[in-house]
């Protein structure tokens, strides 16, 4: 049973480690909370739904739709809210205002369109299969999502650190004026940027949307916060932190799911945020909190 | 190659440049000295697209250039050495080299670039795996030349190469800018080091208070008695 709640807490908490990877990647490169980034994970299920509902595409197909409409919606979202901030070089605070009202118009669209209903993929968007391990019921589903998040993990370290345009974005989050003196331009690395944000929100909101059958329009909102937890808990800008705290929250939140109720769940995952503060000020894998860039540690 | 016409440039009220007009010839190393605070690096950030001019204009050979965004001014091929180097302190030496390439747009670049960077300052190759952050003041200097040529410039723009280092050191960075001068490059340089910028250095402007108040041949002003007693006595200390 303990094994079994672990394995699904590894599930969730990977799909959390991928949403948080988007947001902590817009902060290590454009400095910027992103509260509109559980808006943009919404979105990206609905995207994926929309597109299974409409043309009963398969569950890959929806993932994809996922991908491109949270990263088109991302790179919207930084041409209307954050880049006539950066053109006058307004406060990072100003950012985060601009975004929570983005995700307030983001979030009144949709409930909208969907009248406040909470939506679900149809029952045969993903087969169940139950493959038994060892004494454990392992879904194949859960086989393929753990999959989908190595497969995006690696390609987006790939991405960053072996091609020309990881390095390019690197350069900026390191320092934007001196990428200029090099030829770079900026504004098509926020682009890459953003779009690869929302593509890893968009995902992360259809295999979450999958996963626990629902789709509606609240459904970032706790995520979001979750999100600050897993950044903060794994090192502001760092991407093995995003991964390894959204693991650890995903099975935290789980096990009191299990264990204890449902409503003790975030207060709990707070609990160990303040925890974790209280002896490791700087966060689980320490040091990464001031340095804000993409880091590998 | 480049010609700077009346240039001003105000930064919230302060006006840093006054109507500066220089030309640096075809295959010339043109120095700018002068005081802190004179305005060289409001110039050369000017030319570069960093801060806009409030006036004037910015020719390189004959497309005017004023107005564009840095990045294309530096894929048209005039870069900047920027004052304090400025290297990507979380790459590596080798992933510094690479992003210099992008300057270089239509123009290409190929692994010869490498080559000769790595021929005009043999420890770039040698530290290649190591964090630019982690390098001397001086290897981040050749870092940030090196850089540069990666971008195959028509002119190099350099801000204060000397600035923090060793004699020796300095020495390195000269000779390796003169060499490259004798291989056809085009050169821009503004130092504090009035001595070493002249002796290197075919022609020469003095700027002041965001003036220019003394251009010539750099001979010619290393004699100037007004320019030697205002800049060597400092230029030694
Ligand atoms: N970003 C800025 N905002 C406001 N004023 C500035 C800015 N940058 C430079 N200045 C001012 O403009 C003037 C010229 O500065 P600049 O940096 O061009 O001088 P400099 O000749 O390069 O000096 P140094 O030899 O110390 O590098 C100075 O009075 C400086 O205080
Ligand atoms: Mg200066």
């Amino acid at each position: 049973m303990l094994m079994q709640q672990l394995l699904n807490g590894i599930v969730v908490g990977s799909v959390y480690g991928v949403f948080a990877l988007g947001f902590t990647l817009i902060f290590g490169v454009n400095h910027i909370m992103n509260m509109a980034h559980g808006t943009i994970f919404m979105w990206g299920a609905f995207a994926g739904l929309f597109v299974v509902l409409t043309f009963d595409a398969p569950f890959l197909a929806a993932v994809l739709a996922g991908a491109i409409g949270g990263g088109l919606l991302a790179v919207v979202l930084d041409f209307f809210a954050f880049r006539p901030l950066r053109k006058r070089n307004a406060p990072e605070f100003s950012s985060i205002v601009s975004s929570i009202g983005a995700s307030f118009i983001l979030l009144s669209l949709a409930q909208q369109v969907t009248a406040t209903r909470v939506l679900r993929f149809p029952f045969e968007t993903f087969p169940v299969v139950i493959l038994n391990f060892m004494g454990l019921r392992i879904q194949l589903l859960q086989l393929v999502i753990v999959g989908i998040v190595v497969v995006m993990v690696f390609g987006l370290l790939f991405y960053l650190y072996r091609t020309s345009y990881g390095r390019q974005i690197r350069s900026v989050a390191f320092s934007e004026s001196t990428s200029k003196l090099l030829g770079i331009n900026p504004m098509a690395v926020n682009f890459q940027v953003f779009f690869i944000s929302g593509a890893l929100a968009g995902i992360a909101g259809v295999l979450i949307g999958i996963v626990f059958n629902s789709v509606h329009f609240m459904m970032g909102e706790p995520l979001l916060l979750r999100a600050f937890v897993v950044i903060i808990l794994g090192g502001l800008g760092s991407i093995p932190g995003a991964l390894i705290a959204g693991l650890l929250i995903g099975i935290v939140q789980t096990l009191s799911v299990a264990y204890l109720s449902a409503g003790m769940a975030d207060a709990i995952v707070f609990s160990l945020l303040f925890l974790v503060l209280l002896f490791r000020p700087t966060g689980l894998l320490g040091g990464a909190t001031s340095v804000a860039r993409v880091t590998r540690s | 190659m480049l010609t700077i016409e009346n240039l001003s440039v105000g930064y919230s009220g302060i006006r840093a440049l006054r109507g500066v007009s220089l030309t640096v010839r075809q295959g010339e190393i043109f120095a700018l000295i002068g005081p802190n605070g004179a305005g060289k690096s409001t110039l050369l950030n000017a030319v570069s697209g960093m801060v806009p001019a409030a006036e004037g204009s910015v020719r390189l050979e004959d497309e005017t250039i004023t107005g564009r965004p840095a990045h294309r001014i530096a894929r048209s091929g005039l870069i900047q050495v920027p004052e304090g180097r400025r290297v990507i302190a979380p790459l590596n030496v080798r992933e510094n080299l690479e992003l210099g390439r992008q300057a270089a747009g239509q123009r290409g670049s190929d692994s010869s670039d490498l080559d000769k960077v790595h021929s005009l300052f043999p420890i770039l190759a040698e530290r290649r795996d190591q964090l630019a952050g982690s390098l001397s003041g001086g290897q981040q200097q050749m870092l940030a030349i090196g850089r540069a040529l990666m971008g195959r410039p028509r002119i190099l723009l350099l801000d204060e190469p000397s600035l923090g280092l060793a004699p020796v050191i300095i020495r390195e960075v000269f000779n390796a800018l003169v060499k490259l001068n004798a291989q056809g490059l085009t050169i821009l340089l503004v130092e504090q080091n009035a001595k070493m910028a002249l002796e290197t250095a075919h022609r020469a402007a003095v700027i002041e208070q965001g003036r220019v108040v003394h251009s010539g041949d750099a001979n010619a002003l290393m004699n100037d008695p007004v320019v030697a007693d205002h800049y060597f006595g400092r230029a030694a200390a």
